[in-house]
């Protein structure tokens, strides 16, 4: 047997790749650390806690954004419901994190104080468990994945395509935000939970676990990047490109193209989940408005105004029309919408690859 | 024997996107048999009690004017279309009428559509590599290596349908008759037992066409095919036995002089 050829196993990234990626490790975990905790606020260089919080929560939607691109910009799969998985990983971290008040709320009680308002006597069965850390890791990877597994199935073996398949997300969506606005569902109606305390008994608010938090979404985002550049250079990605070209052609070639969606978006839902997981303990909320529709046809603008089926383009995206967000929605906030709405048109007509796609049609005319 | 051919058609039956060697029974030398195949899209018969049988090694001509059921009845055989009487075997042990699209190719049976369907974004080598014969379950190829024979196989392919130098240009960037090859090879590369070609040579220069009449003649024999075509001259140059399809069901069958001096075939073609 001879040893495998280069150019189908080749290495995930160049020598520039790994060395731009070594740049962000050392700006995330060593630069923003000293910039935030070492340096004094007079200090030029000093980030405030403003911007920690906003670059995490960013990065919590760049990893969003990762997995979207690889079921739209990879398998073409459009989802308009990947907030939904955001949001029920947010809700599967914010359980713990309301049971780790303990009774430091306003009613000094055992239950969540929602539970108290609504004169409620013990736990409803979803919250068994909830007190435990490891427990709450799991529902974060298990209900989002297992939600995305059930629908995939369902809507992939009745081979749903294309609007309808987007259509349904969005319904999805929609009718699971009106299922958590419900009291009666157990996870605090319209308010959703808020007012953390503390994570793992420390306590939540100091300016050393913001860092830990940040430290980590941060090589979460990198992992996750890492990881879906290596389902897209392996053959399994050629295979996912190959379903959103031509995927009649894929079944006859002898694959069940019922299992490589399935499991491209059962994935996506996971990381989103991990994502909703990061953000709820650093933004400090999480209620039903997460999985408002708007919200995941958001996650789709990011990826297609970074580029779709580039994955770092999905992580430009998300910064570019976030950073947009939070600057306008200070400076001129009844503007946001028309700003993001004409975004989407300018990309869509001008941009058709994005950003990361201008940058390699600058960077090639500079070469050439 | 038959323990095998059990067990191979039971792989086939269970675990889609294995490849079941040694499933494909033809011990009685039919590759393709259908009987009384009946399919019907809202009262109107696009087959109509089909009847055909295709030995090892063959290779069959369909012929029959436009809505004569050819598509149809390759959409039967891929598992597109489900009958809605009638049974298909593929060999003598595999009900095709049972199986996904996915297990059938799996089975051996290759298809080449009307109009070329390549992966354009992928280079010619990745199509192949795509088609070939491997595992082709998504936990398989997740981890997935190119061996040393799987990329000789793959060679040899790009010999076969002349892309050797195009061999890492884009898909979407070969030219039509290219592309018909490229299919073409992508069928070959999957080792199948039968094939089937929609209309291979439309859109083909003389050359080309010429050309694809004579890697089909090299591959009667290790192979079974059945041709769907409308180049009569083409037929002509590698006809041995040809299928007449009219209204759904087979008109004539015989060589090719004899199909074109039977009186019903003429009446068909040139009308009343």
């Amino acid at each position: 047997m001879r040893a495998p050829d280069a150019r189908l196993a080749p290495p995930l990234y160049g020598p520039k790749g790994w060395g731009a990626i070594g740049v962000a490790a050392l700006v995330l975990f060593v630069g923003v650390p000293v910039a935030n905790l070492a340096l004094p606020e007079s200090s030029a260089l000093h980030l405030s806690a403003y911007w920690i919080t906003l670059v995490a929560k960013i990065m919590c939607f760049a990893i969003v954004a990762l997995a979207m691109d690889l079921i739209w910009g990879y398998t073409g799969i459009l989802s308009l419901g990947q907030g939904l998985f955001f949001a029920l990983g947010g809700y599967a971290m914010g359980m713990y994190l309301m049971r780790q008040i303990g009774r430091d709320g306003q009613y000094k009680a055992d239950l969540p104080d929602f539970m108290v308002f609504l004169d409620w006597k013990e736990l409803p069965w979803q919250w068994w468990a909830s007190e435990h850390f490891l427990w709450a890791m799991l529902l974060v990877l298990v209900v989002p994945g297992l939600v995305a597994f059930v629908f995939g199935y369902f809507a992939f073996r009745s081979r749903i395509k294309g609007v309808y398949f987007s259509i349904i997300t969005q319904a999805l969506t929609y009718a699971a935000m009106l299922l958590f606005f419900r009291n009666e569902t157990g996870f605090g109606g319209n308010n959703g939970f808020t007012d953390f305390k503390r994570i793992l008994d420390i306590p939540i608010t100091t300016r050393e676990m913001r860092m830990a938090l940040f430290c980590i979404t941060g090589a979460v985002l990198l992992g996750t990047l890492l990881l879906c550049r290596y389902v897209v250079m392996s053959k399994a990605g050629r295979v996912l490109t190959a379903i959103r070209d031509a995927e009649t052609r894929v079944m006859f070639c002898g694959y069940n193209t019922l299992h490589y969606k399935l499991f491209v978006w059962t994935l996506a839902a996971v990381l989103s989940g991990i994502a909703g997981a990061l953000y709820v303990p650093q933004v400090g909320i999480i209620n039903p408005s997460e999985m408002s529709p708007a919200n995941s046809i958001e996650i789709a603008i990011w990826v297609a105004v970074g580029g779709r089926g580039t994955l770092v383009g999905a992580i430009a995206g998300a910064g570019i029309v976030n950073g947009a967000k939070s600057f306008f929605t200070q400076a001129f906030p009844e503007y946001w919408l028309y700003f993001l709405g004409l975004l989407f048109i300018l990309v869509t007509l001008f941009l058709p690859d994005g950003v990361v796609g201008l940058a390699r049609r600058l960077f090639r005319r500079k070469a050439a | 024997m038959t323990d095998a051919i059990h067990t191979g058609s039971g792989a086939v039956g269970t675990s889609p996107g294995r490849v079941a060697d040694g499933a494909l029974d033809t011990t009685h030398g039919v590759v393709l048999y259908l009987d009384g195949i009946t399919v019907s899209f809202d009262g109107f018969k696009a087959l109509n009690s089909l009847s055909l049988a295709v030995d090892v090694g063959e290779l069959r001509c369909v012929i029959g004017p436009n809505g004569a059921g050819k598509t149809t009845m390759m959409d039967v055989v891929t598992g597109k279309t489900r009958p809605d009487a009638g049974t298909a075997f593929f060999g003598q042990t595999i009900d095709l009428t049972r199986l996904s699209e996915a297990e059938i190719a799996a089975a051996g049976v290759g298809r080449k559509f009307q109009k070329p369907t390549v992966f354009e974004q992928h280079t010619v080598f990745e199509n192949l590599e795509l088609a070939l014969a491997a595992d082709k379950r998504v936990k398989r190829t997740l981890f997935a290596r190119l061996s040393g024979e799987q990329r000789d196989r793959i060679d040899e392919i790009l010999a076969t349908v002349r892309l050797t130098d195009a061999a890492h240009r884009v898909a979407g960037l070969l030219s039509h008759g290219q592309k018909q090859w490229l299919e073409i090879g992508m069928l070959l590369v999957q080792d199948p037992k039968l094939l089937l070609l929609d209309e291979p040579v439309a859109g083909m220069t003389d050359d080309e066409t010429e050309r694809t009449a004579e890697l089909f003649l090299s591959l009667a024999g290790k192979h079974s095919l059945m041709v769907v075509e409308h180049d009569m001259a083409f037929i002509g140059a590698i006809a041995r036995r040809v299928t007449v399809l009219h209204e759904g069901a087979v008109l004539a069958e015989g060589t090719l002089d004899h199909v074109q001096n039977d009186p019903r075939v003429i009446e068909v073609y040139l009308g009343r």
